[in-house]
């Protein structure tokens, strides 16, 4: 077991100490930061592709009604169809909306452009002829539009669960959210930390140091040494990644909100609430809101606790494999034809995780892909942030324990033989059989 | 000091080692030679426990080996390898440590041996920045600085230009002195030959011999002769009742010839005939190398 430490000591500080290591931990969260000021600067500044659309209205009715919007500017042209058409190609308009007289009984609307025209621009304008044709409809039937928008109800419903302990919001956008950046860390970084017990595994064998080393411990101490070190670096990673994360988005929240535009913009936002005003243009406000309020109802400390669990438990099942993997090629381009079986069922859940857990977090493919301990470790943490048994969660865990220490007893049977054949390829039937050998 | 009892080890479809037996002595030089893909490695491997023998067992000091015996191997396995990247003093202290010695002593002897091999200056070195025959020495240090009792060197010339080789003899000639106790294996023979105190033999998975390597050359001798003269004018006439000429040369001024005794007679009588007729240089007796003699048994045996 001492022999074992001082393996996982030499697999843990010879990459902690490597600049690379620092480079990852200090990049990625200004990375993430980076991104999540790019997004909340895009909120900000909005779409500033602005889409000059000419209005060929032959029926009259849509004629200066289309509101300028801050990526749409209309622009309303008189003349025949076909020469419209072909002024569009020599002007720099973007897009020809076509309203032919007898649009409502034909149903002739059309749109032309030299490129495809973008699913939101199609349905901002649809939008608004039909906002603007059902108020003219009204109008004509006698019907006073404003009382209509003043009779129009404007409801949020706020989701609240009831457990044992009490009430408390149950706020499925953010559970969405916190369950799919928790799965996608879990994701990719049992590739990146089970590759590098792989490669680490290659190393060994290629620079043959392997035979030293296993002359003076058990193959199987190697190996454990090995992943336990590899996975301290990760968690190591992790727990940097949270610390740094957290205090680089305190400092950017802090000095984004100074500023006079986003000022500026929460203030708009809070008058039109204030006001009650009219339907369009608050959805984003309203999606703003809803969101810091879900963010406030995630219990963080649970959250980077199972996430803890799950990442540990997941890289152990899988670094295993992939030590099993290294063990069985004399170089990386070897690997390809036994890493498939292994990253499947990652992809796999994790692409099922994305459209059907997130939807249903309670059905049965849910409830087994969360248990089986191949799947469990993407499964299960999508589903956390929407609430889990305490029972189910035991027994995932259980299992995913279970299902480490099976692993690994199967990786290290084809390993100790694995590591010391040279300059043979290896087919999955010598796999098989380096298993069953004896001691 | 050792004993090998009887080894069998099976791979799949390929018996590499056969009930293969033998003892080695304390303190002595023991020559494991035989062609590659004989079984020395595997019989080495299983010395080291990386692997464990189908059948047999092997016995240090009485002792049935158990991993506490580890500490006491050192092993240069035919496929060196260090980590490249990693510093040299480091290293060593990790190798040192995996066979159980402390941090402090390590450190001590690793820098005795440096210093006496002339690395000091190589602490802070990585391995990919030395030289092969560097890299052979550092392996070397890493092999005998936990000063192990029995020393596994596999193929330990391969690799070595004739300077460091020179140089890793002396140093292994020192520590047999010490009383630590040698294998080599080899299919190189000859390079060992004079070196080792014992040898066995092993072809295809079986030991086909071994003994002291004096007993087994003095074994095979064949009452064969070279001589060397120079000729007065006429040639000795052959007697074919004294012994049968196996070979006539040229040599310089002089001549060469190598003459198989007949039965019962010795290389005086030999000398009492031919001195009258020639003058004789020299005159040795052609003693069969290792080589020899292996390629001589495994001809018997087929």
């Amino acid at each position: 077991m001492n022999k074992t430490l001082l393996i996982i000591e030499r697999e843990y500080f010879s990459r902690v100490k490597k600049k690379s290591f620092l480079l990852m931990t200090f990049l990625v969260p200004l990375l993430f930061i980076g991104m999540y000021a790019l997004v909340i600067f895009i909120f900000i500044k909005g779409d500033n592709n602005l889409k000059q659309i000419r209005v060929l209205d032959q029926s009259g009715v849509f004629e200066n009604k289309l509101a300028d919007k801050k990526n749409l500017d209309f622009q309303y042209i008189k003349g025949n169809y076909v020469q419209a058409k072909k002024d569009l190609l020599e002007s720099k308009a973007d897009f020809l909306l076509y309203i032919p007289s007898n649009y409502e009984s034909a149903k002739n609307i059309e749109i032309v452009s030299e490129k495809k025209p973008g699913l939101n621009v199609l349905g901002d304008i649809e939008d608004q002829m039909e906002s603007i044709l059902q108020d003219r409809r009204l109008i004509q039937a006698g019907i006073d539009t404003a009382v209509i928008n003043q009779a129009k109800p404007k409801l949020s419903i706020n989701a609240r669960q009831i457990t044992e302990e009490g009430e408390k919001d149950a706020s499925v956008g953010a559970s969405f959210v916190v369950g799919f950046v928790a799965a996608f860390l879990i994701y990719i970084s049992l590739f990146i930390y089970g590759t590098q017990v792989m490669r680490g595994v290659i190393e060994e064998k290629t620079t043959r140091i392997i035979e030293v080393i296993v002359s003076s411990v058990k193959p199987f101490q190697l190996m454990l040494g090995k992943i336990l070190g590899i996975g301290m670096v990760g968690l190591t990673q992790f727990l940097l990644w949270i610390a740094l994360s957290a205090g680089l988005a305190t400092l950017a929240g802090t000095l984004l909100i100074n500023t006079d535009e986003t000022k500026a913009k929460v203030e708009q936002l809070g008058k039109e609430r204030a006001g009650m005003a009219t339907a369009a243009g608050d959805t984003d406000a309203d999606m703003l809101m809803n969101f810091t309020k879900a963010a406030s109802t995630v219990d963080i400390p649970y959250i980077i606790g199972t996430f803890l669990f799950y990442f540990l438990g997941g890289y152990l099942i899988y670094s295993a494999l992939f030590a099993a993997v290294g063990s069985a090629v004399d170089n990386e381009t070897e690997t390809q034809q036994f890493m498939l079986p292994i990253t499947l069922p990652l992809i796999f859940t994790f692409i099922i995780g994305m459209n059907v857990i997130v939807n249903n977090p309670d059905s049965s493919l849910s409830f087994w892909l969360s248990m089986i301990p191949f799947t469990s470790p993407i499964a299960m943490i999508i589903r956390i942030p929407f609430g889990v048994p305490v029972w189910e969660l035991a027994l995932s865990m259980s299992l995913l324990i279970g299902g480490f220490i099976f692993t690994t007893w199967v990786a290290a049977r084809i390993y100790r033989v694995g590591i010391l054949m040279y300059g043979k390829k290896t087919s999955y039937k010598e796999l098989a059989k380096w298993f069953l050998y004896k001691e | 000091m050792l004993s090998i009892r009887n080894i069998v080890k099976q791979y799949a479809t390929h018996r590499a080692l056969d009930d293969v037996s033998m003892e080695i002595e304390h303190g002595k030089i023991f020559g494991l030679l035989g062609p590659n893909g004989a079984g020395k490695t595997s019989l080495i491997r299983i010395i080291n426990q990386i692997t464990a023998p189908d059948n047999g067992q092997i016995f240090i000091n009485g002792e049935k080996l158990n991993p506490s015996h580890i500490t006491q191997i050192g092993y240069l396995p035919e496929e060196r390898g260090l980590y490249k990247k990693m510093e040299i003093g480091e290293q060593m202290l990790y190798l040192a440590r995996l066979k159980g010695m402390h941090k402090e002593e390590a450190t001590r002897k690793i820098k005795y041996w440096f210093e006496k091999m002339e690395m000091q200056t190589w602490w802070h070195k990585k391995v990919e920045d030395l030289s092969k025959g560097m890299q052979q020495k550092v392996q070397f240090v890493a092999t005998v600085v936990h000063e192990p009792k029995l020393i596994i060197l596999d193929e330990p010339f391969s690799g070595f230009d004739p300077v460091n080789a020179e140089l890793i003899t002396k140093e292994i000639l020192e520590l047999n002195k010490k009383g630590a106790t040698i294998i080599f294996s080899t299919h190189r023979m000859e390079s060992v030959e004079q070196l080792c105190d014992n040898i066995a033999l092993i072809h295809k998975s079986h030991k086909i011999l071994d003994g002291s390597v004096k007993q087994i050359k003095n074994s095979y001798r064949n009452n064969t002769y070279q001589i060397e003269y120079t000729a007065n004018g006429t040639d000795f006439k052959i007697n074919d009742e004294l012994f049968e000429l196996l070979n006539q040369q040229k040599l310089g001024e002089g001549q060469q010839i190598t003459l198989k005794l007949k039965e019962g007679k010795s290389s005086n009588d030999v000398l009492a005939y031919l001195i009258p007729q020639v003058h004789i240089t020299q005159m040795t007796e052609v003693i069969p190398s290792i080589n020899e003699i292996f390629i001589q048994k495994v001809t018997a045996l087929n």
